[in-house]
């Protein structure tokens, strides 16, 4: 099985999500942004970073890149991608999910370890664990605050598309303590914190975040 | 004025230039009229005055650096010394890595946030050129007292600017300091530390060989940021009778500066590059001359070809420009194209702006016409070198003693700890580091506030480095020699606590104004004590930075010379932690304490500074380390105590392990009593957590190294209790996590 990590320029956690995917169990592929080229991958890891420097909005410029255009229309198709901070930033620029993640509620770049809670395991990159399952990743971004419109977030409700939400205080504003979201179709997921940070006890809070790459393991074996 | 040329120089040599406005004394201006046999072009006086400045050419400590290479260790783990960008120490397993830290505090008092992030870009920057990728910062700031207004301004625009530019690197930050003292009113210290790893073979140099070998300027374009910064912003005491010097302070692109790394990684890779420099302070004059002066012939630079930000930059400024984001390469002709194809993938500008030949001199021509004509190594290596006047300062013989109340009932006890956890210095400094991303690149092992930062090097085998920066600027004042021994030991202990064993050292010296002579006298003291224990602990200095002008008035800083000990640990996963994980574990402290409080952050609550620093003790201190790591596979847990003496040790291991503790101090048997035991900051001690089945072992591993193992207590409930003083878990923590969103929002 083989998952792609794109590097764009000034992403940061590439080689973090490659060595997540591997010790899932997979075999990962670097992909450029310049090239539209997916090498054949099973599915795709949008990684976090500060790509393009957040010029523009965070995610604006990499959503026009030549491998963004190759991986919405595969999305479209039902393709997986799993979009980590900068790479939900970058999923929500490119319209693949709704909503956009704007500056935390207190102005300020927030390192911490996030408690949250999974309110989703029918998608592909969230199946290994149960509805209700408190998970402690790491989460550390200034444009994490989770927007969108009323109707959009009964949308989202309603259907059952919020992933996984934060537990404790709200730590950045985010609309309904949202910290992740799928599209309808549950391939394509945005997820703020980081679960390419928690894969093991010795540089992590916990191997919580290790499920999210076993998830979709276990969805293409299907 | 029209282009001011050699050969208009050698017809007009009365003509005046303004070489004190550019910060040069008479004398310094004679010698280079002297050098060049006429006088300098305008072009030639702006490379010498930043190059001659005290921040580029150390003219008031070079006489007393040269003790780092006098008394030098013999070490076979230094692989590159003093003198380059950075030093380079081998870790084993065919590693190198290379660790600096410097100053960027002026910038940082003008203009916080960009004078911060700025001052990682540099020091980033001197780690790349070394071949290396950069893998972990680390901070050691200091600010005027925490609720002073300007430290409100300064303190969150500095935490800002590091994170703002370390997070966008991908660069974990994994400790410092954060200290408060009035003194720093007006000159916040800004330090800051990088560490890259590379391969033996990968390691690069700023030389320009090869008379044909072109020479490649990359990155950013030049433009009109940081003119003059060098020379004068880092060289003068602040004056409020002077116009601001504001617009002098560069502006940061952390993106430019990730790009250039990736780049700068790819091309070392392909083994395209002859020698390598960056541009930092004094920008095109320092690269080019340093790079010339290092090589074995002369260059040609045409000045013209230098992409620039804003046209209307003369020669002399582009020259002086301190541009950020910005490398300068010897490339081989036949090496250029792919050179330029890996800049093309990276959306890199590559410029090829002159030639390495082989006479001696740097000739810079602009549009053909000859403005620079100089001897390079004259430039970059033959400044000013001064022996300032020193003397021992008067107020060595005014101090006194500290006179503390004892603590005694248990009432005291929980009052005294409240107030010390909430106090600025000892306080949480979780609202800053919370600012900094300490887990990109999933290497790093511990974290601020640990007692040193680690990281993993090699997953399959699982190497790592520790890194502990440490000053104690109070002991320093009190007694410069011993102080800045004192700040080494403790740093050595820092990363022995953690499992690691020391290795080498870097240090970033910041002092006040060099002209006055008791400062000069107290830096003379410091750089002697160093050289010395640096002798007696066998550590190579693998570099430094010197930061004079800490100063405003007749007020000068309290001498703070940081120390950076690098420790390697054959595997991680045997790292300790400072805090435990279970009740029931038994608590010791290594060590004795004793009645000295001089220095000590309880001392200064109580308004105090006393009269001696403590005696360093290097034959204890090298057996603690010994025992450290010995003992390190039965420790639960390990906390060095320093800052706040065991009494702020304890509080740290206790909330970050959400575990109370129960203590037991036979005060009458500790000179200094129980205060004594809980405040005096005492070197040379740390605490250990181990399990019963494990304590024997622990006790054999002390006995033989002869260092004394007091039984604390033991670990387990929902407060720290201490001689039947209870604090619970909930208000200690409270206490101590208030104060940084009470000051600081």
């Amino acid at each position: 099985m083989r998952i792609g990590v794109v590097t764009f320029p000034g992403t940061l956690d590439d080689r973090d999500a490659a060595r997540a995917v591997e010790y899932a169990g997979a075999e990962a592929i670097s992909l450029w942004h310049g090239s539209d080229d997916l090498k054949h991958v099973d599915a795709v890891v949008l990684p976090g970073g500060f790509s393009y420097g957040d010029y523009l909005r965070c995610g604006a410029i990499s959503a026009k890149a030549p491998i963004m255009q190759s991986i919405i229309v595969a999305a479209e198709h039902g393709f997986p991608v799993l979009g980590i901070c900068n790479g939900f930033q970058v999923l929500a620029e490119a319209h693949l999910l709704p909503g956009a993640l704007t500056r935390n509620a207190d102005m300020h770049f927030l390192c911490t370890d996030q408690k949250l809670v999974i309110e989703n395991n029918k998608t592909m990159w969230t199946n290994g664990f149960a509805v209700g399952q408190e998970i402690l990743i790491p989460m550390k971004n200034a444009e994490g605050n989770f927007n969108c419109d009323d109707a959009t977030l009964h949308e989202l409700e309603s259907e059952g598309r919020v992933i996984a939400r934060y537990v404790g205080a709200n730590p950045n504003g985010s609309r309904a303590a949202i910290a992740g979201i799928t599209n309808k179709r549950g391939n394509v997921v945005g997820l703020m914190p980081h679960p390419e940070h928690a894969i093991d006890l010795l540089t992590g809070p916990s191997e919580d975040g290790l499920t999210f790459f076993t998830s979709i393991l276990n969805a293409m074996v299907k | 004025m029209a282009l001011d040329t050699v050969a208009n120089a050698a017809a007009t040599p009365d003509f005046e230039l303004p070489f004190a406005q550019l910060g040069l004394k008479e004398d310094e201006y004679a010698k280079i009229r002297e050098i060049l046999g006429r006088r300098p072009t305008g072009s030639e006086l702006a490379m010498y005055s930043v190059m001659w400045s005290e921040h580029c050419s150390y003219k008031s400590s070079k006489v007393h650096l040269k003790q780092f290479g006098e008394k030098a260790v013999k070490s076979d783990a230094l692989l590159v010394g003093i003198g380059e960008n950075a030093g380079v120490v081998d870790i084993g397993q065919g590693y190198a890595v290379t660790f600096k830290a410097e100053s960027h505090n002026h910038p940082s008092f003008v203009e916080p946030y960009q004078g911060a992030a700025t001052g990682i870009g540099g020091i980033v920057r001197d780690i790349l050129t070394m071949g290396a990728r950069p893998i972990a910062v680390m901070d050691p700031l200091r600010f005027g007292a925490a609720d002073a207004p300007d430290t409100r301004r300064v303190l969150p625009g500095v935490v800002a600017g590091i994170g703002g530019y370390g997070n966008c690197l991908g660069l974990p930050n994994i400790g410092g300091e954060i200290v408060f003292d009035e003194t720093y009113a007006g000159n916040p210290l800004v330090n800051a530390l990088c560490v890259g790893v590379m391969r033996h073979e990968d390691i690069k140099l700023a030389q320009a060989h090869g008379a044909g070998n072109l020479v490649v300027l990359y990155g950013a374009k030049t433009g009109g940021d940081g003119i003059g910064g060098a020379s004068i912003l880092a060289s003068e005491t602040f004056n409020t009778a002077k116009p601001t010097k504001r617009p002098a302070v560069q502006v940061g692109d952390p993106f430019a500066e990730k790009v250039l790394i990736e780049c700068s990684l790819e091309i070392f890779a392909e083994d395209l590059v002859v020698g390598i420099q960056d541009l930092g302070a004094a920008g095109i004059s320092c690269a080019t001359t340093e790079l010339a002066s290092a090589g074995t012939g002369g260059m040609n630079v045409q000045l013209e070809k230098v992409p620039l930000r804003d046209p209307s930059l003369s020669p002399e400024e582009i020259l002086m420009s301190e541009s950020q984001e910005r490398m300068c390469a010897i490339v081989e002709p036949s090496k250029l194209a792919r050179f330029m194809a890996i800049c093309k993938k990276w959306d890199v500008t590559a410029t090829v702006i002159g030639e390495v030949t082989s006479g001696d001199r740097l000739h810079i021509t602009h549009n053909g016409e000859l403005i620079v004509d100089v001897p390079p190594r004259t430039v970059a290596h033959d400044g000013p070198v001064l022996t300032r006047p020193m003397a021992r300062p008067e107020y060595l013989d005014s101090l006194t003693p500290t006179s503390l109340a004892p603590i005694e009932s248990a009432a005291d006890i929980k009052a005294a700890v409240l107030k010390l956890m909430s106090a600025p210095n000892i306080a949480d400094k979780s609202w800053v580091t919370k600012q900094f991303d300490h887990y990109v690149q999933g290497n790093t092992i511990l974290s601020q506030p640990e007692d040193s930062g680690m990281i993993r090097i090699d997953e399959k085998t699982h190497l790592g480095i520790a890194i502990s920066t440490d000053a104690n600027a109070r002991w320093s004042y009190l007694d410069p020699y011993n102080g800045v021994k004192l700040a080494l030991l403790e740093s050595c202990r820092n990363i022995a606590t953690s499992g690691a064993k020391p290795l080498a050292i870097t240090n970033c010296l910041n002092f006040g104004s060099p002209e006055d002579p008791g400062v000069m006298w107290t830096f003379a003291e410091t750089v002697r004590g160093l050289a010395d224990i640096c002798l007696e602990m066998g550590l190579p200095v693998t570099g430094g930075n010197v930061s004079f002008y800490n100063q405003t008035g007749k007020v000068a800083i309290l001498p703070t010379p940081v120390v950076g000990v690098l420790g390697v640990i054959e595997d991680v996963r045997t790292r300790s932690a400072m805090s435990f994980k279970e009740a029931g574990l038994e608590l010791f402290q290594l060590g004795n304490a004793d009645d000295n409080f001089s220095g000590s952050e309880w001392a200064h609550l109580h308004g105090q500074m006393g009269d001696r620093a403590p005696t360093p003790d290097v034959d204890h201190e090298t057996r603690l380390v010994k025992v450290l790591l010995a003992g390190q596979k039965y420790f639960a847990a390990a906390h060095d105590i320093s800052n706040g003496g065991l009494a702020a040790t304890l509080s740290e291991m206790v909330i970050k392990s959400g575990i109370g503790a129960t203590i037991s101090i036979p005060g009458e048997v500790v000179p200094g009593g129980l205060t004594g035991a809980l405040f005096a900051e005492t070197p040379g001690r740390v605490v250990i957590a181990v399990k019963t089945d494990n304590v024997a072992a622990v006790e054999r591993i002390a006995t033989d190294l002869n260092i004394p193992m007091h039984t604390l207590g033991v670990t387990g409930g929902d407060a720290l209790v201490i001689n039947g003083a209870s604090i619970p878990l909930a208000e200690l923590s409270a206490a101590y996590t208030e104060t940084f969103p009470r000051l600081f929002g």
